[in-house]
Parts: C-alpha cells; structure tokens; sequence
C-alpha cells in the first residue's frame, strides 16, 4: 500500500468565458490520487482540461471548488507566500521549456536555488551534479538559444531537480521533440523516477508516451477523467471510445475494417483475431476484472491440428506485459475448427469475422466475440460502457452485451483511492 | 570670428569654419555660457532621465502587471492608470510646462529655472516611459514567468529577475529613444528659464540671427544623441544576440 501524495478532491474549475452568463469548466469534478513513487499519465485530446489540472497540483491555478492536497497539505487554504516552500518541492517542466532566454544553461539550473538562498558554492556543486546528471557539462555556459529542443528540455529537467523535489510535473513535455528525442527525454524521466523516486505526473496528448512510462493512467475527456486505472488494465481492457481511440494509436492489434475485407478477400479460409493479454486487467473505476487472453493458442493449434496462417497483428508491452492481437487464418475441417474455436474461446476473446464465402459484419465481430465477453462488471450495474473490444462505434450494442453486476457489495465510488497495489 | 573657430575646430567640422556666418558676437562671453548651457541640459536630462526612468519602470510595471491575466491582475487599477497616462501624454510638452506650473510652484517653490524645469520634466518622462516599459513587456513569454512562479519565486522577484532581464534589450533601446525625448524637452523648458542649450540656441542664435550659435548648439545635441543611440545599439545588439 502505497500513500497518496497527491489527491484531489471533486476539484471543479470554472473560467469566465465570453458568454458571460456561463462560465467554461475545464475542469469538472475530478479526484485522483496519485501515490508516491509513481508514474502518473494523465492522457486526453487538447482542451481536456488536463493542463488546468495539472496547474492545480502547484496552485498555479486555484480550484473553484474541491480541494487539492499535496505532500500532507492543503493548497486551497495557502496564499502565495504560504505555497512558496511546497513549490520547491514540486518540479515542473513545459511543452516549450520556458527558459529564461537571458540566463545561460548554468544559470537557469541554478534560479531555483538562488530562490532557496543556497549558499554560491553549493549552488556551483549543485549545478554542475546536475549538469552531469542531465548530460550537459560542456553546455553550461550556452545560452538556451544556442541548444536543441532536446537538450533544453533537459535543462528544465535539470532546474526543476535543483531543490531536490518530491514530484515532477511535466506538462506536454516531449509534444515539440522529435520520435528520437522524445525517447531519451522519456528514458530520463524513468531514471528519475526510479533512481532518485521523484513522483512524476505526466500530462500528454501521446499515448506512446504514457504506454512507455506510466505505471498509472486516467483518460480525461471535456474536463472529466473517464478512465483511470494501472496502465496495463486501461490498455488491456480499455472501457471507453475515446480511451480506445487513444490505445490505437500506441498499439495496433485488432484490424480494420477494410483490412478485414482484404484479408477475407486474399485468404481462403476464415479469419479470427485473439486478443492477446498476458495478466489479468482491473479497472478502479467500477472493480471489473477482465482475464488474460490468448495464454494458450499454440498448444491448442498443435492439439487440434487446425492450419494456421499468422497474417496480422501487434503485440506490445505495457508495464512489462504484453497487450496485444494477433489475426490467424484456420483452414482445415470446419468441426475440427469450430472445436478448436470454441475451446480457445472458453479463456480467451477470439473476434470471428468468416470467411470470404459467410462473413461475419465487422462491427458484430468486434461487439460480440465468441464466447461472450469476458468482463465481469462487478460494480454498481451501470454497465453500459462495458462495450467490445473494436475500434467500430458499438455503443449501442452493448447494452445487450453487458455482463452481469453481481457483486454489488464490491462497488466502489468512482472517487476512492487507488487501491491496487503498485511496486 | 576667432572663438567660432576654436568651437568649430573642436567640433571636428572642418567645413563649418569655410563657409562665412554673420556673427558679430563675441565667442569669448559666448563660450562659457555654451559651456554652462551644456552643463545644464546634461543636469537636466540626466536628473529626468534617471528619476523618470525609474518612476517609470514602475509605473510601467504596475501598467503591464495588473493587465487582466498577468502577474497581479487588477482590471480597475489598469483602467485607471491607462486613461491616466493616456491623458498626460499627449499633451504638447510647452502646454503641460504652462498648465502644470501652479503644481511645479507648490512643489519645487519657484516657476522658474532648472529645478522648475525638472519637475514637469519627470512628470512627462515618467508617463512616456511607463507606456514604453508596458509595451516592451507584453512580449515576454508568459511561460517563463509560470516556470519562475511554479520554482516559489515572489513576484516582485519575477519582476526583478525574470520579466525585466527578459525584456532588457528592447527596454534599453526604449531608454535610448527616451532619451531623445528627454533632450527635446529640455530644449524647451529653456523657455521657463530652464537653461540649456535650447535656451541657447533660440536666445543667442534664433533671437541675434546668428545661425552659427545654433548650429553649434544643434550639433552637439545630434552628437550626444548620436553617441547615447551608439551605446544603446551596442548593448541591445549584445543581448539580443543571446536570445536569437
């Protein structure tokens, strides 16, 4: 059990907007806890509100209402002096480093400690650990200007270490570095994270860059977080359209429908997907569970004897296990492979989309794989969400597919703490 | 005839001393008192320069600060002070000298000479330079300053070692232009007894129709110039450069 380092309380914040009569909410009711020591992702489309959420963290931004506790203290009572000393504990970076253009690269490192009255060879010892430690030693008395986008945002990593912070924030850290950047950006915050445990909150748009880092993530859409959970349940078992749409674009597992078509097309025989998920996925919002899928296709494969061709798919790792679909073509005796079919779909979710001669509608074979879904909504029934596995707008679809709320007594309010265990 | 061209001659105007002026004044009573005029414009200019510039920093400060979604946003006190500086600054400065004087009176004791130029002087270079400071400002990347709040820094320490630092380059070439301005009204409150050497060129070149006075006094206003405008390109160039 870890302890919550952060938590925010049904925090709401409202901006006046040019229709004055109704303010804009950025932020609409959120709670979150984020404990010590992890890797928070907060993943949503520009205009979510995640930028104002972060800022509530540091009280850059007050909230309207709800309450925002940090390291044991509550922001919402402390005036600017008063948040002086919490802020030297919270590091921030940016999107676009904010430098101070002035300062050089050593300069900058040591603002925050001028700001903490170290004393000046203190400063120069700090500054240039830090230096090491980001890799920039012989940049150190460059000006910002004279450096890459890379190599700034290490110097903001750099002042935002000075003073030795418990959390990190990183607002849209690597969204102007390039693929290359980005991953030795990323790489470095890793290192912080598990060399020095600095509690890091990431907010981005990438969802490569939470899959690659994060160990917990919430979706925020419109100012609200409608999805949260330890980052391999949200990938492996995503609940929502947009959660799904965002999964996509890190991971490609189940196919198109147009892929499905060509597949149909140039492979005699049928096409089936298994979603593959090496653990168990849980998510905290409603407590479903959701079982590993496709452990065991080829022993199956070999003890029915079916013909397969691997012909599409993606597997993944997030948080260590893999996430994933891999597409087969089965030929063979029809029996032989609806038995096989339906053994392997006792365990894990096989999408069946036909054949060329009997095809299945793309759409159904995403929404109701073989077997039955295999979540089990254990929460307040309102089971709605619980829709398939695809790409394809099913929503309406799966009302008739929800599982069965059975254990009411498990239900929790969507604003209790995170209680999986972490690391 | 032989003062003039000592004058020229130290001016470094070689041709000045060809072409034939006339000037029946004598150089020798004319000189000490250019010597003085001189003296009294740098007095002058220099006093406003400093008081104003500071007094204005603030103000232009306090302009860009409470702009709505700045620093120490106040949207009544930026009203206020913008229709206030929006109001001053347009005055022509000989008006202001004349309509301000019953407060110069009160404040200073006397209506005439250099301190009673100086005082309307500051007034209007405090105004002049805080919409200058202001506009100057508003370029400075907000993200800097938030990056600076988030580290705990108070903001008038953002004021000190982020905002201004950010903006120097354009500031100094604000003060520069000041500068010039400041100049153009020490020529003119030459007329309330200020002294200077607007004062000495209208009244020993204009009024005597002596063209060589007030060229003498002209050009070594357009060298001072010259050389504030030099110091002041240097600088901002240098800083500028860090930041491109």
């Amino acid at each position: 059990m870890s302890e919550a380092i952060i938590k925010l309380d049904h925090v709401v914040k409202e901006f006046k907007s040019k229709d004055k009569k109704k303010p804009m909410r950025a932020v609409d009711d959120v709670s979150l806890s984020i404990n010590k020591g992890d890797v928070f992702g907060i993943i949503g489309y520009s205009g979510a509100g995640k930028s104002t959420l972060v800022r509530m963290i540091n009280a850059l931004e007050r909230p309207t209402s709800g309450s925002v506790r940090v390291l044991g203290q509550d922001l919402t009572g402390l005036n600017e002096s008063g948040l002086r000393p919490l802020r030297r504990k919270i590091g921030m970076i940016f999107q676009q480093f904010n430098l101070f253009s002035t300062k050089t690269v050593a300069q900058n490192i040591a603002y925050p400690l001028v700001l903490d009255h170290w004393r000046k060879d203190y400063q120069e010892r700090r500054v240039s650990q830090l230096l090491k430690f980001v890799g920039l030693e012989e940049h150190a008395n460059k000006y910002p200007s004279q450096l890459s986008g890379g190599q700034k945002q290490r110097v903001g990593i750099a002042r935002a270490l000075a003073t030795n912070p418990e959390i990190l924030l990183t607002d849209e850290a690597t969204s102007a570095l390039d693929p290359e950047t980005t991953g030795e950006v990323l790489d470095l915050l890793q290192q912080i994270n598990r060399q020095l445990g600095v509690t890091i909150v990431l907010i981005t748009h990438q969802m490569n860059v939470v899959q690659k880092i994060a160990n917990r993530i919430a979706v925020m859409s419109d100012g609200r977080v409608v999805e949260r959970g330890d980052a391999y349940s949200v990938f492996a078992a995503p609940k929502q359209e947009i959660t799904r749409r965002f999964i996509a674009t890190a991971i490609s597992g189940i196919p198109d429908a147009e892929r499905v078509v060509d597949m149909r097309r140039q492979w005699g025989g049928r096409i089936v997907t298994v979603l593959i998920r090496q653990k168990d996925a849980q998510n905290e919002l409603d407590n479903s569970v959701v079982p590993s899928s496709g452990q065991n296709i080829s022993g199956l494969i070999a003890k029915y004897g079916v013909s397969t061709n691997l012909i599409y798919g993606g597997i993944d790792t997030v948080t260590g296990y893999a996430i994933g679909a891999m597409t087969y073509e089965l030929a063979g005796e029809p029996s032989v492979i609806d038995g096989f079919l339906g053994e392997l779909s006792r365990d894990s979710d096989v999408l069946d989309f036909g054949t060329a001669q009997d095809p299945v509608d793309y759409d159904t074979a995403v929404s109701t794989p073989l077997g039955g879904l295999k979540a089990h909504p254990a929460g307040n029934g309102d089971t709605s969400e619980t829709g398939g596995y695809g790409n394809a707008d099913n929503a309406d679809r799966a009302d008739t597919l929800a599982g069965n709320a059975d254990d009411a007594a498990r239900s929790t309010s969507a604003d209790s703490d995170g209680k999986e265990e972490q690391a | 005839m032989n003062a003039f061209n000592v004058i020229t001659g130290s001016l470094a105007v070689k041709s000045m001393t060809t072409i034939t002026l006339a000037s029946d004044q004598d150089w020798s009573i004319l000189k000490p008192m250019l010597f003085q005029s001189i003296a009294q414009t740098l007095e002058m200019v220099f006093i406003t320069l400093v008081v104003g510039g500071i007094l204005g920093l603030v103000l232009g400060v306090i302009l860009y600060g409470t702009r709505p979604g700045n620093l120490f946003q106040n949207s009544v006190i930026y009203r206020i002070l913008d229709v206030i500086v929006n109001i001053v600054r347009p005055i022509p400065f000989i008006i202001f000298l004349a309509a301000i004087q019953p407060l110069t009176m009160k404040v200073v004791g006397t209506s005439i000479g250099t301190a009673a130029a100086i005082f309307p002087m500051i007034i209007m270079a405090t105004f002049a330079t805080s919409r200058l400071v202001e506009q100057n400002l508003v370029p400075v990347d907000r993200g800097v300053i938030e990056a600076a709040r988030s580290m705990g820094a108070s903001t008038f320490t953002i004021v000190c070692t982020v905002l201004i630092p950010e903006a120097l380059g354009p500031l100094i070439l604000a003060y520069a232009f000041l500068f010039i301005s400041i100049l153009d009204m020490s020529a003119m409150a030459g007329y309330i007894g200020g002294g200077g050497l607007g004062n000495f060129a209208i009244s020993y070149g204009y009024q005597k129709f002596d063209p060589a006075v007030t060229w003498t006094a002209v050009i070594i206003m357009i060298v001072l110039v010259q050389v504030v405008q030099a110091i002041a390109n240097m600088l901002a160039k240098r800083i500028l450069k860090r930041q491109k």
